[in-house]
């Protein structure tokens, strides 16, 4: 039983190698000739600055050098268009908002997006550019309706802001060169995504997956929940039978031993959320040929989710946890200040770990499975090497196998993890110290 | 090192931020209404009603037990009661032979007495017969013989019975 259920894992695991390595064969081609046209233009730039340009570097070599960082980030990045196995391209609603432009909604098929996620049409003044929404300031460009860009338009340009070197995109377009507006992003520039003039609020590939995988949660737990309803006193069955172990767990060793078995009752509801939302988008994340979208792995909905359990603390302590937090009893006079200012910065370091852990963990291992699927090109010289490619092969197959027995109990763990640690922010925020313990306390 | 910073999946999106927030609130108060609670609920109930059954046995079985000890403690008295009741049977009848042999001893020897003195009675009675008889056979004896000498005299006749009477058997 157990031989044939490795065989089949191996070969559906081959499968996906095979479907990755098309992918990408596909892209390299691409890669070749665009790399020649736009890259003619800014020879004297720096070549290493982004990722884009090491793939498409090396103009007389044989074979393209593959870049596995940047193949890795682009499988990992959020995307306008659901891909799945680089066949069906399910295009998603794109939903803009400029102050000076008003709001445009249209599909992203409008931007007839290529290979490496560029678009070959410009759409009401925005394009696609390696994924992400960019928008063409200038005003002579048609601001209205679809414009043909023609191939490989985009080129790249490290410009000096403010004593800074930044990444500059430039568009091409009837042989003008046009500076793109840097991407929708809420850092105001801090994590290198400058101050835009529009926003982007585009139903994606990561929200659609959020989208189906909520769906499909309250199907399942509507489900067991029926059951539960329909035979009251019974054994569990069927689904209600899968999910009420997992459930009782996180009842009885996340919510009860934190919180306290008089309150966890009202904060059950949010940490079987947190739980189940986060595990069933890290597993949804790893089933193969269906996008393998990164969602938790997203820096963006784990500082969501840290937002709500910060608020949800914060909301809920009692007058013993901001006690213990501006004026700490039981501590002389001189330290109190002291604690006032770490017990204020652990205040916000809490949710912040909780955001990075979350989506370091989950991204690392989907880039680290593309690494190891990544081997078949350097070892293969990107199809140049067919026994390099059998040997770089015969190395990912194991590999990504281990990687994936990891990768689902990291999802495991990583969703356990989130949700035992909001458990004892929110235990800590309630407990209420009893005066006669503190009466005693200052006997001793 | 500036492309690793601008890895997309690590800058924060409007976009994404929004439609996450939307969609997990959405989330968490659905799965809490029709999921979660009734689940938690149901579980609950469940766990009560399992520990009322398990309270229940075990009452019943404590309850079968104390059963049990009383009817051997009844069991038990009653077989206290039978030896009891069976001993003062057994001492009545011992008491009543007693009885009945004291009553029948004393019986028997009143009998025998009453016979005795029956006896006594009926011999002397036998013999003053006999005296009587003897005395009158005398008499008539001496009648006769008298008849032939004196020919009735009332004189010699309180003689003669003075005679007899003074005869003793004994």
């Amino acid at each position: 039983m157990k031989y044939k259920l490795f065989v089949v894992f191996s070969f559906l695991l081959l499968i996906r190698v095979s479907v990755f390595s098309q992918e990408h064969h596909a892209k390299t081609d691409t890669v070749a000739s665009h790399s020649h046209e736009t890259m003619q233009g800014h020879e004297g730039h720096d070549h290493g600055t982004d990722a884009q340009h090491t793939e498409a570097g090396h103009h007389g070599d044989t074979y393209e050098k593959f870049d596995p960082a940047s193949t890795a980030i682009h499988h990992i990045s959020d995307a306008n268009v659901y891909s799945i196995m680089d066949k069906i391209r399910i295009p998603l609603p794109m939903i803009l908002y400029a102050k000076d432009k008003g709001l445009d909604m249209f599909m992203s098929s409008k931007f007839h997006i290529g290979a490496h996620e560029d678009g070959h049409t410009a759409y009401n003044g925005y394009v696609m550019q390696h994924g992400s929404v960019h928008r063409v300031l200038d005003p002579s460009f048609p601001a209205q309706g679809e414009v043909n860009l023609g191939e490989h338009p985009f080129t790249l340009k490290t410009e000096e802001v403010n004593g800074k070197k930044t990444d500059v995109k430039y568009l091409t377009y009837q042989g003008k060169e046009y500076r793109l507006d840097a991407r929708s992003t809420l850092d105001g520039g801090i994590l290198g995504g400058g101050i835009t003039s529009f926003y982007d609020f585009s139903v994606t590939k990561n929200v659609l997956s959020m989208i189906l995988v909520s769906l499909f949660l309250l199907w399942a737990f509507r489900k067991a929940a029926k059951a539960y309803e329909a035979q009251p006193g019974k054994a569990p069955t069927g689904l209600q039978g899968v999910l009420e172990p997992i459930f009782l767990f996180i009842r009885d060793e996340v919510a009860i031993p934190f919180i306290g078995k008089d309150k966890y009752m009202k904060f059950l509801p949010l940490l079987m959320s947190i739980f189940f939302f986060i595990l069933g988008l890290n597993l949804f994340g790893q089933i193969p040929f269906l996008g393998s979208t990164n969602v938790t792995g997203n820096l963006t909905v784990t500082m969501i989710l840290a937002v709500i359990v910060f608020l949800v603390v914060n909301f809920n302590g009692k007058r013993d946890y901001w006690q213990h937090i501006f004026w700490m009893p039981n501590v002389p006079v001189f330290v109190k200040p002291l604690l006032a200012v770490v017990e204020i910065m652990s205040l916000f370091i809490k949710p912040l770990t909780l955001m990075l852990r979350l989506a370091g963990n989950i991204s690392a291992g989907h880039i680290a499975i593309l690494s190891f699927i990544g081997l078949i090109f350097i070892f293969g010289k990107s199809g140049a090497s067919i026994g390099g490619g059998a040997i770089g092969t015969a190395m990912a197959v194991p590999l990504t196998l281990f990687m994936m027995a990891i990768e689902l109990i990291v999802a495991f763990v990583q969703a356990f993890v989130f949700t035992i640690l909001t458990a004892s922010y929110i235990g800590a925020a309630i407990e209420e110290h009893h005066h006669a313990d503190h009466a005693e306390g200052s006997h001793h | 090192m500036i492309s690793l910073v601008t890895f997309t999946p690590f800058q924060p999106t409007p976009g994404l931020a929004i439609w996450s927030l939307l969609i997990f609130l959405l989330f968490w108060y659905l799965m809490a209404k029709f999921a979660f609670k009734p689940i938690a609920q149901a579980l609950v109930k469940r766990e009560n009603d399992i520990q009322d059954a398990i309270d229940q046995a075990k009452k019943a079985r404590e309850e079968m037990a104390n059963m049990k000890a009383e009817n051997e403690k009844l069991l038990a008295q009653a077989r206290e009661e039978r030896a009891k009741i069976l001993q003062e049977a057994k001492d009545i009848k011992n008491q009543m032979i007693g009885e009945a042999k004291d009553k029948a001893k004393e019986e028997a020897s009143k009998i025998v007495s009453n016979a005795m003195n029956d006896i006594e009675n009926q011999k002397k009675a036998a013999i003053a017969e006999v005296k009587n008889e003897l005395g009158n056979i005398a008499l008539s004896i001496a009648e006769k013989v008298i008849k032939k000498e004196l020919k009735g005299n009332a004189e010699q006749e309180s003689f003669v019975n003075t005679l007899v009477k003074d005869v003793n058997l004994n």
